[in-house]
């Protein structure tokens, strides 16, 4: 390491204003704090020691907390291919063909949006935060499998540059810019975001896994059955139940349709205390107590188990409500948002035929309220503190 | 009364001091640094060349110039150092072997009136040690305050015990107590642990239960009586208590206090005593591990002192000196990324906290990441032992939105309070130095 960190100290003049490649200052520091802790010491006053926690560790502990959805993600890809064309290709042979299919995904996202990280770091002489490695990890998982790359790259810099940068980067976003770049694609390319069409790639990937779809074939996702009241079934017409929901083999978006490995994600965000579980419990049950009440007066032909686990409902709870900077951030507001996410989340499913799927749009709207919900918890401190000074 | 607060945090720091005196080097030189004392303006009421005895008038302050600050020994002042646009930046006072003092005479506190006692105080160069809140501040000797708190323990990492360095200071106490109950029409309460052996006649003992900074005055007046808008209150700390009692019960200046040598560091920590003001190097000469990488002096404890330097001086404050290391040349590669067994962290995210955090960490003035805009939420008020939101105060300090300040509560902390929520910021921003900014502002706003 310490050859590294000499050539490092070698060429980074090169970087520093003055030097040749000066506009490039912000990526060398990116990667120099990449490899290297920085060794930037506090302040002669103040606090002289800081805990070893930063956004980088905050970050890649939601993007390995990512990872079991991902992979089963990319499988169940490769899954619902094979069974489209009535193959079996074996375990690995499913996996390779969802691997290669969503790692173009991936790529463009990182890409696209690091891309113009780096450019505004280097205009604003800021150092590259790292908010992006989680929402450019989200983007590529919470769109269909068949959505071409441009659209993700244009959407992804529409996200990057209107919901992120121009509020002033990480940190100060109002809207999830994941959930900002699938809100994009969704109302500006409806027919490559929804129907029966977008969730199970029929045709190969780079040549890989060709074949002829199957008869009886309907790429409808459970959720587009039950918005029109029938009996889901899987693509070939098989019927499904409850444990096929929860283990994810089903049509959908790339990463939500495993609720099983979201919440290993999820256990992995609350051991680590990264993730609020505050808001991520009270989603479950405004989401569980409204699929209740839906379930109730007949509304739906799901139960509330069904509900919680199809569609982008759990991956919503545990990735996207939880977003500390879109979110409520006291801890009396955390329990009224997430609740609030998750009850308007199963009312928009059931009650909007137009949109099979609610969270996006749940998750959204609450970003919206989060500061007003924020307002009213620090007025109840204020008027406590007013009070105390009157009596 | 007891008090149980449950937010805080104790960082458990290597170099403990153990309950022992040590020896340290015979100081020639004490330094008067007027930022040791917020709030005040100083003026400069010395040359160089002139002798002063301990008690004698260095500098006062340009508002109240009845706050005076006086030289702990008897001397010569050989220098007044300045630093960019004059700014006093210390008063160099070079000891004699006379060892004069200016005699007040020893005073029988029954027998004195508030303005007695407080002249007392004030001529003998300890009003500094008093703090007011709002503002955090050195007091305004010309208000009231509602009522006077003191704490009797200093909770910080490392610090010292204060039972055993006050172990031969109880008649100074009682006094300093006596004589702060002559200046308020209120009550003034003692913060202390359970089982203090020290006693404290007169005063309203209220023990507390909890992790740091529940040894903060501010902290614990705050759970007590909190001060509100139009409110006057002090905090002062006992071991400066212990320096009020003695003008009193020993009729002079005597400012030896007992600190504590402290830090990873340090070859052997110990107690020893020493006056405010004595160089560092004096104080832990022979007394440090020798290290081929930086190390880092400070005055204070590590959660609000200051990084003094080898070359700096024992702040007037200060009841310990802590050495750490710097950090500055250490480069750790991908440190992000590495399980963390040995990485201090109150959050999970390092598996430090499978195995607890007992154990005893060693660790550098690094700020262990970039700084950033706030991203996570909700950390900051886990050790804030306030009623208080310390994210939306903060931010309304940032912006310096005076209304929304006062709402949530700027009267009613000081920048130290603060100090663990630095600490723990995965933004890595500068909480403390906005506090004190904002107050000092938000002061000169409201004159």
């Amino acid at each position: 390491m310490k050859a590294l960190r000499n050539y490092l100290n070698k060429i980074k003049p090169d970087f520093e204003p003055g030097g040749k490649y000066e506009k490039l200052w912000s990526v060398f520091d990116g990667f120099e704090s990449f490899l290297f802790v920085p060794n930037t010491t506090s302040g002669k006053k103040g606090v002289q020691i800081h805990d070893s926690v930063d956004s980088k560790r905050v970050m890649i502990i939601v993007v390995l907390a990512l990872m079991p959805a991902l992979l089963v993600g990319m499988y169940n890809v490769g899954y619902q291919h094979f069974l489209a064309i009535g193959e079996d290709a074996g375990f690995w042979a499913t996996f390779l063909f969802g691997f290669i299919s969503v790692l173009p995904k991936i790529v463009v996202s990182y890409a696209v949006g690091l891309g113009i990280e780096f450019i505004v770091a280097q205009v604003k002489h800021h150092e590259i935060q790292e908010g992006f490695l989680v929402s450019g990890m989200l983007i590529p998982m919470i769109v269909p499998v068949d959505t071409p790359l441009w659209m993700i790259g244009v959407a992804t810099a529409f996200a990057v540059i209107f919901a992120k940068e121009i509020f002033g980067g990480t940190g100060m976003n109002v809207f999830n810019v994941a959930l900002i770049t699938r809100a994009f694609l969704f109302f500006a390319y409806p027919g490559k975001m929804s129907g029966d069409n977008v969730f199970v790639r029929t045709s190969d990937s780079f040549g890989f896994g060709g074949g002829k779809v199957v008869e009886g074939f309907s790429g409808a996702t459970p959720l587009s059955f039950a918005s029109s009241n029938l009996q889901p079934t899987n693509i070939i017409g098989e019927p499904l139940s409850g444990w096929d929901y929860f283990f994810g083999l089903i049509p959908g978006s790339i990463g939500e349709t495993s609720t099983l490995a979201i919440l290993i994600g999820a256990v992995v965000l609350l051991l680590t205390g990264v993730a609020s579980w505050r808001i991520m419990f009270t989603v479950f049950g405004g989401g569980a107590l409204m699929a209740w009440i839906v379930s109730a007066c007949g509304a739906s032909v799901l139960s509330v188990g069904d509900q919680i686990c199809l569609g982008g409902f759990a991956f919503a709870a545990v990735f996207m409500a939880t977003d500390p900077v879109t979110g409520c951030r006291t801890n009396t507001g955390k329990y009224i948002y997430g609740f609030l996410i998750g009850a308007l989340a199963i009312i928009i499913r059931q009650f909007n035929s137009g949109y099979p799927e609610g969270a996006m749009l749940a998750v959204l709207l609450m970003n919206v309220f989060a500061p007003l919900i924020d307002f009213y918890v620090v007025e109840a401190n204020i008027k406590r503190r007013l009070r105390r000074a009157n009596a | 009364m007891e008090i149980k607060l449950s937010k805080g945090l104790d960082i458990s720091l290597k170099g403990r001091p153990a309950e022992k005196m040590g020896q340290t080097a015979k100081s020639e030189y004490f330094v008067l640094v007027p930022d040791n004392f917020c709030g005040i303006t100083p003026k400069v009421v010395v040359k160089p060349g002139e002798k002063v005895l301990a008690g004698g008038v260095l500098m006062t302050d340009k508002n109240f110039p009845e706050i005076k600050f006086v030289s702990p020994v008897s001397g010569e002042v050989t220098a007044v150092e300045r630093g960019e646009k004059r700014k006093v930046l210390g008063i160099v006072v070079k000891r004699d072997a006379a060892n004069e003092y200016v005699d007040f005479g020893k005073k029988d506190i029954a027998k004195m009136d508030a303005q007695q006692v407080k002249q007392t105080i004030l001529d003998g160069g300890a009003w500094g040690f008093i703090t007011q809140r709002p503002y955090a501040i050195v007091a305004n000797p010309t208000a009231e305050p509602r009522d006077i708190f003191i704490s009797a323990f200093d909770s910080a990492p490392l610090a010292p015990n204060f039972d055993y360095a006050a172990a031969a200071d109880q008649e100074a106490i009682t006094a300093g107590i006596a004589a702060l109950k002559k200046l308020t029409s209120g009550k003034v309460y003692v913060g202390t642990r359970s089982k203090s052996s020290i006693l404290y006649p007169g005063a309203e003992v209220v023990t507390f239960v909890g992790p740091h900074p529940s040894g903060n005055a501010g902290v614990q007046a705050h759970n007590i009586k909190a001060v509100n808008k139009g409110e006057t209150i002090w905090t002062i700390s006992a071991f400066d208590l212990i320096l009020i009692g003695r003008l009193f019960t020993e009729g002079r200046v005597n400012f030896e206090r007992v600190i504590a040598i402290t830090g990873s560091e340090v070859a052997s920590p110990c107690y020893v005593k020493a006056y405010p003001g004595t160089p560092v190097k004096d104080l832990t000469d022979g007394n440090i591990v020798k290290a081929d990488y930086k190390q880092r002096y400070i005055s204070g404890n590590v959660l609000s002192g200051e990084a003094v330097g080898i070359d700096g001086y024992l702040g007037y404050q200060s009841s310990q000196i802590t050495v750490i290391p710097d950090g500055s040349d250490n480069d750790e590669f991908v440190g992000w990324a590495v399980p963390g067994l040995a990485k201090y962290s109150v959050s999970h995210t390092y598996l430090t906290w499978l195995f607890g955090r007992a154990k005893e960490y060693k660790i550098d003035a690094r700020l262990q990441g970039g700084k950033r805009a706030l991203i996570t939420s909700g950390d900051l008020d886990k050790v804030l032992p306030m009623d208080i939101y310390a994210e939306f105060l903060f931010k309304a300090t940032l912006a310096f939105d005076i209304d929304k300040m006062e709402n949530l509560g700027i009267y009613e902390i000081a920048p130290e309070d603060f100090a663990l929520c630095e600490f723990v910021d995965v933004s890595k921003t500068e909480i403390q130095k906005t506090f004190r900014l904002g107050l000092d502002r938000l002061k000169k706003e409201m004159e």
